[in-house]
Parts: C-alpha cells; sequence; structure tokens
C-alpha cells in the first residue's frame, strides 16, 4: 500500500466530493496525499484478524420514540437561508444532466 | 483584581448579593473585549446588544429571586460552530460566513434557560479542522501569553477569550483534543466530557461519533458547574445518555487519598519538550503526596491513536461537510452554472479553504471502491482496540494522567506548511474521542514562559472523579490562577 496519490487520483476524489479543482492544486495535493496516506500505512503492522470493528461507543441500541407530529419551522423560515427559491421551493438549474 | 479575572463563583457571590448588577458585569466585559480582542482576536462576532438584553432580564430574574441559577447573569463566549438563532455561525468558513441560524442548539438554550449572558461566537480553526486556529478562514488568534503564539485549536478562540478574560466561561467542541489543547496553551480548566453527555443537537458535524461540546473555564468548580448546566439526555440527539446528570460539586472536596493513577507510559516518549515533561513530573508528586498511589500502565496502540483518529474524521467529514452544498443555506457560487452539480463544484471551491479540501478528498478516498477496506474499515477495528486499552487500564487505576500536548504553545506560521506535522501535535488528545472516554485539561506549570497543561483521563460517565481530583490538585497549586499580562 505505498501507492503514490498522483493527480488523476486526486481529480477523481475532488469529483467524487463534488469540489472544484484547478490543475495546481491538484499537483499540491498529490504531493500532500502520498505523505499523509504513507503515514497511516503503520496501520498494517496490527493484527485485526479477530476484531470487530467500533461502530457505536455508547452501547445504546435502536433508540425510539413515539412516531408524533410536532410543529417545525414554516417554510418561510426555512426558505431564508436559500439561495434561490420560487414559490415555496428551493430553486437550483438542471438536475438531471450527462453525468 | 478586574471583574472579568473572576470565577463563575465569585461572580454569582456578587450578583445574587447585588453588590453588581449583571448589566454592569456585561458592560465590563463587552468593554474589555472592544479593548483588546483587536490584539488578540478571539471572537469573529460580538453580540453586543442580544447581551445587554440578556443582562437585563437576568438582573430581573435576581431582583425577583426567580429561577436565579449559578449563571445567571454570567457573560460567556461560545465556539463559532454551535448554532444560535439570529447570531450569525460561521464555522469560521467562508461558505458560512453570512449563514444565520433560525433555531438554537441545544446547548444554547439551557444556557439562555440558565440565564447566562451570551458575549459573542470565537473563531476556530474551519469546520473544527485544525490545531492552532490558523485555518480560519478570517483571521488568526493570537494566544494571549504571548501574541507570536497561536492559543492552539480547534478551539482557540474560546481558549483565548476565556484566557484574556474577555468573558467568565466559554464553550468549546472537542473532537480530538480540539478543547484540551488549547486549554493547555492558554492556561485555563477545560472539559472534553463523556460521548453522549451533552446534546450534539445544533452543533455543526464535524465528526458526528466524536464530537462533544465542553466548557473552558477558570478552574474545575467553575467547569463542573457549566457542564452540569449543559449536560443531559435529548430527544433530538439519539446518542445521549438518559442517565442523570450528577450534582458534580456536591462531592467535589471528598478526598483522593487512596486512590490510584496510571500514568501512561507511551506518553512519555522523546520528542517532548523539557519544560513540559518536568512539570508533568512536579503534578504527578503533588498527587503523591495527596495520598494518591502512582502506578506506571501502558495503552499499547497509542502509537496507531493518530492514524485511527484522522482517517475516520477524514471519511465522517467528508460525509457531513456535503451539506455545504451552495443551494440550501451559505454561499452559493452558481455564476454560468449549467447544472446543480456546477454549483455545487464552484460554490464548495470557493467556499472552502485547503484544509477542509485536503480532508474531504482524503475521506472520499479512504472510503471508495478498492480502498474501504484497507482503510477506513481497518481504522473502525483499530479504533476498537484503542477503547479496550482505556477498558482494561482503567479497571486497574482510577484515572490516567498525561501531557496534552508534547510541546507548549508553537510559533504562528512554524506549522502552516506541513499538514502531517499540524497533526501531529494532536498526539495526546485524539486517542479519547474515538475511545469515547472523558478527559480533563487542567493548567499544570510553564515552559518558557507559556503554560502547560495535563490532562486527566476517566472512565466512561465518571466526570465526577475527573471533577474531584482535578479540584484536589487546583487546592494545592496555584497555576490555574496566573494571567496574562494584558
Amino acid at each position: 500500500m505505498t501507492q503514490k496519490i498522483d493527480t488523476d487520483m486526486v481529480k477523481h476524489v475532488a469529483r467524487l466530493v463534488r469540489l472544484g479543482i484547478s490543475e495546481e492544486e491538484a499537483q499540491k495535493f498529490s504531493g500532500q496525499f502520498s505523505s499523509i496516506i504513507g503515514y497511516f500505512n503503520m496501520l498494517n503492522e496490527v493484527n485485526t484478524e479477530m476484531v470487530p470493528p467500533a461502530s457505536d461507543i455508547t452501547n445504546n441500541t435502536n433508540v425510539l420514540r413515539e412516531d408524533v407530529a410536532k410543529p417545525s419551522m414554516s417554510r418561510e423560515e426555512f426558505l431564508k437561508n436559500a439561495p434561490q427559491s420560487e414559490r415555496g421551493y428551493v430553486k437550483v438549474p438542471t438536475v438531471l444532466s450527462d453525468e | 483584581m478586574r471583574l472579568t479575572d473572576l470565577t463563575i463563583r465569585e461572580t454569582h457571590e456578587l450578583l445574587i448579593t447585588k453588590k453588581i448588577s449583571s448589566v454592569e458585569l456585561t458592560q465590563a466585559t463587552l468593554q474589555r473585549a472592544h479593548e483588546i480582542d483587536p490584539q488578540i482576536k478571539s471572537y469573529v462576532t460580538i453580540t453586543d446588544d442580544l447581551a445587554l438584553e440578556q443582562a437585563r432580564q437576568a438582573d430581573e430574574r435576581i431582583a425577583k429571586g426567580e429561577n436565579v441559577t449559578p449563571l445567571t447573569g454570567i457573560p460567556f463566549a461560545m465556539k463559532d460552530c454551535i448554532s444560535t438563532r439570529g447570531v450569525r455561525t460561521t464555522c469560521s468558513s467562508k461558505i458560512l460566513e453570512e449563514y444565520i441560524p433560525q433555531y438554537n442548539a441545544t446547548v444554547t438554550n439551557k444556557l439562555a434557560d440558565a440565564g447566562a449572558v451570551l458575549i459573542g461566537k470565537t473563531n476556530m480553526d474551519e469546520f473544527g479542522m485544525g490545531s492552532s486556529c490558523e485555518n480560519s478562514a478570517f483571521f488568526n488568534t493570537h494566544n494571549p501569553w504571548d501574541l507570536d503564539h497561536v492559543p492552539g485549536g480547534s478551539s482557540g478562540g474560546s481558549a483565548a477569550a476565556m484566557s484574556a478574560s474577555l468573558c467568565s466561561f466559554s464553550l468549546g467542541e472537542d473532537t480530538g483534543g480540539s478543547v484540551r489543547m488549547p486549554a493547555g496553551f492558554c492556561n485555563v480548566t477545560g472539559i472534553k466530557p463523556t460521548y453522549g453527555r451533552v446534546s450534539r443537537y445544533g452543533l455543526i458535524s464535524l465528526v458526528s461519533s466524536f464530537d462533544c461540546i465542553g466548557p473552558m473555564t477558570r478552574d474545575v468548580y467553575d467547569c463542573a458547574t457549566v457542564l452540569e448546566t449543559i449536560a443531559g439526555h435529548d430527544e433530538h440527539d439519539s446518542t445521549t445518555f438518559n442517565s442523570p446528570v450528577p450534582q458534580y460539586n456536591q462531592n467535589l472536596n471528598k478526598s483522593i487519598k487512596g486512590m490510584t493513577i496510571g500514568i501512561p507510559k507511551e506518553y512519555f516518549v522523546s520528542g517532548m519538550e523539557a519544560g513540559v515533561e518536568s512539570s508533568i513530573q512536579e503534578a504527578i508528586r503533588t498527587y503523591e503526596k495527596l495520598g494518591m498511589t502512582v502506578r506506571e500502565i501502558s495503552l499499547p496502540n497509542t502509537k496507531y491513536a493518530l492514524p485511527v483518529y484522522y482517517l475516520l474524521l477524514f471519511a465522517e467529514a467528508s460525509s457531513n461537510l456535503a451539506r455545504m452544498d451552495g443551494t440550501r443555506f451559505g454561499l452559493s457560487v452558481s455564476e454560468n452554472a449549467k447544472d446543480v452539480i456546477d454549483i455545487y463544484l464552484q460554490t464548495r471551491h470557493e467556499g472552502f479553504g485547503d484544509e477542509v479540501k485536503r480532508r474531504i478528498m482524503l475521506g472520499a478516498y479512504a472510503l471508495s471502491a478498492g480502498y474501504y477496506d484497507a482503510y477506513y474499515l481497518k481504522a473502525q477495528k483499530v479504533r476498537t482496540l484503542l477503547r479496550r486499552d482505556f477498558e482494561l487500564a482503567l479497571s486497574s487505576v482510577d484515572i490516567l494522567l498525561a501531557p496534552t500536548c508534547p510541546t507548549t504553545a508553537f510559533k504562528l506560521g512554524e506549522k502552516t506548511n506541513d499538514p502531517l506535522e499540524m497533526y501531529l501535535s494532536d498526539i495526546y488528545v485524539v486517542a479519547t474521542n474515538p475511545a469515547g472516554v472523558p478527559a480533563l485539561a487542567l493548567p499544570c506549570g510553564f515552559s518558557n514562559s507559556m503554560p502547560v497543561g495535563m490532562q486527566l483521563i476517566g472512565k466512561h460517565l465518571d466526570e465526577q472523579t475527573l471533577f474531584q481530583v482535578g479540584h484536589a490538585y487546583q487546592q494545592e497549586t496555584d497555576w490555574h490562577k496566573q494571567l496574562p499580562n494584558l
């Protein structure tokens, strides 16, 4: 697991997290990522064959409550923070495209 | 002695005996904040009008003698990742620079109900990602003990405001040391409670399975007072515990004689600043004098805590920060956007700083096909081992003692060019969060004129013992009473 993280990989993960990225930035991050991930590879030394992955640390299970409708934030209030809205909805450009 | 230098307990006494009013105290605090903070830069927003209104209401409560709590009329500062209705909450990020929440966090409501007075919102590393406050998108915060040094991070503004007496207490948030490390750098007392002890509702999430809101105060007594007020079950956060919150201060003076303190040998390795090590050794001797038994113990997986912590942080943060997409709130960059994806790409490119970009990309990497087993799943397995380390160690001793950082506060700019070097400054504080255990940070000396911090680590939900042992130390020493010259 000592693979270098090249600029193509950086651009790939940037795309996965919907982050615009310039060629220059991809170069910079590529070097930094390789050293950070290289450091993390020390986890390979640990034998975890019989070890279950952690999931919850509170030991709570199935926290349930009654399904009761309660008043919540009004639509007007919610839309105060929306950059664009129309007729009570958040407005965005085309959602379905080639991607 | 300035009013703003007093503890909550001392201030409360003055308020209820009507020697001062909350309005006077609040005006004094605001005045000091406006005078001193231009050098420190701990506040992102100062809420003058709201503070004076809350102070007037507190004075009415005190005059009528109704609903007076230990925090009624007490001015406080809050890290800018905790939601405040009508007051902008930025996470020190461009993407939330103009964001004004429509609702309060549960802790905001609890403090308002108790009658506390909000002075302002404090600077932080963007979204809590950093160890020096230098990742704030707005400005650097300076350490009140030496303005050329960092206050620590990510709750650097809350620690610096407390240290510089610009509030009577503050709230920070600790995902992997973000309360304790800056508390140590700035000579204040602070606690990372047990995960699930304090509601996260309205806290803008960094790592949902690590995040803990915790108070920063002048001493342990005050810390217990604030934690008691903000802790407890919340129907809006299903990870909060149902168990009752103890009245911590009632048992604060109980003897610690005969208790056992464990010293994790893995925390005392080369690379520690000499003055930090000698301060910690001195604190251990103080506890021996107080009748505690000291024993060396082992937390064998300590060296893996940092990679486990960061890998899980990257993964959870990359998914938590997906909501910052420029469509429903916050910054939106939509020029020439062909489709909604373009809004996401542009908004996040312009709105996030480099550290946030690094971490969410590395998170996507650790979670992506082909790497999930090697990084994310592996880290969750080693996390189980970290948790077992603490359980085993704390089954044979009452409490653990360790430094909060291998060095005192470093200089501004010293580590900003090397992200990995910056991550390494968290080495003593990250292990507790994946394990969920509570830890109390206390001032314990000075090295080259800068404060040294230590932490006491306890069993799940046993903040009581932490406070008791911390309080005993503060009865013997006066490090916590030292204030910077400003």
